[in-house]
């Protein structure tokens, strides 16, 4: 090997799949013990459930196409023999390599002490999905955090802004593999916006509507500004 | 709950309503007529450095006179993106990441993320390094509700209860820094272990602490629990109910304060929590007062585990890590004497540990709520993804729904009672 390789071409390149690993997106379970929300699942949107499998021991990941997860998710919620009336988490998994996103909502059911995780796989170019705000409010920041951190735009959201970084961060979505570590812009260009005095770096659309004009001071206030300073001798 | 009953002190006839609450007459009169003022909402701005924001946080309120019609919290300022490093980190080097997330409970976190990653793996850890842990997640349950009693206290007004837990809170970091060598940043655990066996004595000075913590309590509740100006601060202020608490992701003793039951230490349990005897106190009402009476409950809980943990911890010989080698150190006597514990040895420092491919949730009750580590591998030394399922950030979010029509300074309280920690909302 001639070409020299510097140590900071693999922090550069990011964690890489080792060669020999399979996929990791899709482990291969031989048989998989049953869920019974899985299993009621199946009954119901057979077309929608894709693959159902147990990881870490007895974790059940059940894998939804994306066009019907408010419905998947609607039923799993409001259904009696379901219950799932606490969303913990949710979250996105890049696994770089061009490969799909997959969505994560981990459920839980303090009714049956259940837990459920789905997962939605969303192409790149199609990084799109619907809210589940309007079934649990506990998605409002989490879902803006995904929005923020990966780029995914949940449908119906309400308020669906930056939450972490700045509103008007402009490098991209930085949980993405294909963001570099220290960012797409220069030091001095991330010093430089960081310091801008903006008035929208500030505060968001809604506040500035909400404050209205920035008013000028009261007349009387005026006339007290131009007096002339009193010292102690005056 | 326990504490239910409040004496009240203030009043001239102290009368209990039906509620269970003492009747409070009104400070001023109330049927006085509103001044006509033609008006218009004004847009407020509080922090990021405001002292009662509890750290970098800035909330946005448009006020009606003194009511708060909508509130907009902005955060981010302490953003440092621990999730993106932890990918370019070996999944040891990420323990030092955790604790920097909570700073007010370092070890629930090195805790937590060592236990998602070997449930990942597969790894049943030791005995010994199981009741290790549980004693250091219910210290630092303690660890961090003493700063939320004592910052609590003091945004409505009493500043002794501060002192108070302060001092108590200098024996847990003593005892951190016996263990680990850090007051705060502990980086105490490891996949499949401890960083080291605890020291001589450790156990004992934990034990002293626990004696010597309910005096501390009792003193505080003297202070606080049938205090007038706590009551009126607290009583019915940033009420939700149970289901909406629910609904809006609230966990831990927010939860149980609205009287929800759910404690993960119950509900899926881990590290044979099920086996230890402890109750999970609950409130009725929701409000700030009652999530204060559960989290004062909730450390003589604690304190309970703590015994049970330390009684079981004498009977627990064995070693502390797993005696694997692809997943802890070799002794160093092995190491010099050894030639394939030498070649382990150089492995795990140069490669780190390989996890095979799969992914795992773990949820656990942190001090502030249901914190969950997600782990995802693909085979490699690295993480591809480390989530954290952050308590605190999605408390947080529920302030907005709290704060509505309520006075400016019930703003403090609520967000006092909520009790956040910045470090871990903005990772």
């Amino acid at each position: 090997m001639a070409v020299k390789k510097s140590s900071f071409d693999s922090v550069a390149a990011g964690p890489a799949p080792s060669a020999d690993a399979p996929d990791a997106s899709r482990p291969a379970t031989a048989s998989t013990p049953a869920h019974p929300s899985v299993d009621a699942l199946r009954g119901r949107f057979a077309d929608a459930v894709l693959h159902h499998e147990v990881v870490g021991g007895d974790e059940h990941v059940v894998f939804v196409t994306p066009e019907r997860s408010l419905e998947v998710l609607t039923f799993l919620k409001d259904d009696p023999g379901q219950r799932y009336d606490l969303l913990r988490d949710v979250t996105a998994v890049d696994y770089g390599g061009g490969r799909p996103l997959q969505v994560v909502y981990q459920l839980f059911s303090l009714t049956f002490r259940r837990a459920l995780r789905m997962k939605c796989e969303l192409p790149l170019n199609a990084l799109e999905i619907d809210s589940a705000f309007w079934l649990w409010r506990s998605a409002n920041w989490l879902e803006r955090e995904v929005f923020d951190l990966f780029g995914i735009t949940f449908r119906n959201h309400p308020d669906l802004r930056r939450i972490l970084m700045p509103e008007d961060y402009a490098e991209g979505h930085p949980l993405r593999k294909d963001f570099p570590l220290r960012g797409r812009f220069s030091r001095a260009e991330q010093t430089r916006r960081a310091l801008s005095q903006e008035l929208g770096h500030y505060y968001i659309q809604q506040e500035i509507d909400m404050g209205g004009e920035p008013q000028s001071l009261p007349p009387s206030m005026k006339e007290l500004e131009a007096r002339p300073e009193e010292t102690a001798a005056g | 709950m326990a504490q239910k009953t409040v004496e009240f002190t203030l009043g001239r006839n102290p009368e209990m309503g039906v509620d269970g609450r003492p009747v409070m007459g009104p400070l001023a009169p109330i049927d006085l007529p509103e001044p006509d003022f033609a008006s218009e909402n004004m847009l407020l701005n509080i922090g990021p450095q405001h002292p009662a924001t509890h750290g970098v946080l800035r909330l946005v309120v448009e006020l009606d006179g003194e009511t708060i019609v909508r509130c907009i919290p902005h955060i981010g300022y302490l953003h440092s993106s621990f999730e993106k490093l932890g990918e370019y980190r070996t999944w040891n080097q990420v323990v030092p990441l955790t604790d920097r997330m909570d700073y007010l409970a370092p070890l629930i976190y090195n805790c937590a993320y060592a236990m998602s990653v070997e449930k990942m793996m597969g790894i049943e850890v030791t005995e010994r390094c199981k009741l290790t842990r549980v004693i250091m997640m219910e210290l630092d349950r303690i660890f961090g509700h003493l700063l939320w009693l004592g910052t609590f206290a003091m945004d409505a007004g009493a500043f002794t209860p501060f002192l108070y837990t302060f001092e108590e809170r200098e024996k847990i970091y003593r005892l951190h820094e016996a263990y680990t060598g850090a007051r705060i940043t502990t980086s105490a655990t490891r996949v499949g272990g401890m960083m080291s066996d605890m020291p001589e004595g450790w156990a004992r000075g934990v034990r002293d602490f626990c004696n010597g913590l309910p005096r501390t309590l009792d003193e505080c509740v003297t202070l606080l629990n049938a205090n007038g100006i706590l009551l009126s601060r607290t009583l019915g202020i940033g009420a939700i109910s149970g289901e909406d608490a629910l609904n809006f992701g609230f966990t831990g003793a927010n939860l149980r304060g609205s009287g929800v039951a759910y404690d993960v230490r119950k509900d899926q349990p881990y590290y044979d929590y099920e086996t230890y005897d402890f109750q999970i106190p609950i409130g009725e009402h929701g409000d700030c007062y009652d999530r204060y009476l559960v989290r004062m409950e909730e450390m003589r809980q604690s304190l309970l585990i703590l015994h049970q943990a330390l009684d079981r911890l004498e009977k627990a010989g064995g070693p502390m890590d797993v005696p694997d080698p692809r997943i802890s150190l070799p002794s160093k006597t092995d190491c010099m004497s050894d030639m394939e514990s030498m070649i382990h040895h150089f492995k795990l420092i140069t490669e780190g540990i390989h996890a095979p491919p799969g992914e795992s949730y773990f949820p656990v009750e942190a001090s502030k709520g249901e914190l969950g580590m997600y782990v995802v591998s693909d085979g490699g030394n690295k993480p591809v993804r480390w989530r954290v399922r952050p308590p605190s950030f999605v408390n947080l979010s529920v302030l907005p729904k709290l704060m509505e029509g309520h006075l400016l300074a019930d703003l403090i309280m609520i967000n006092a009672s909520i009790d956040i920690v910045l470090g871990e909302i903005d990772r």
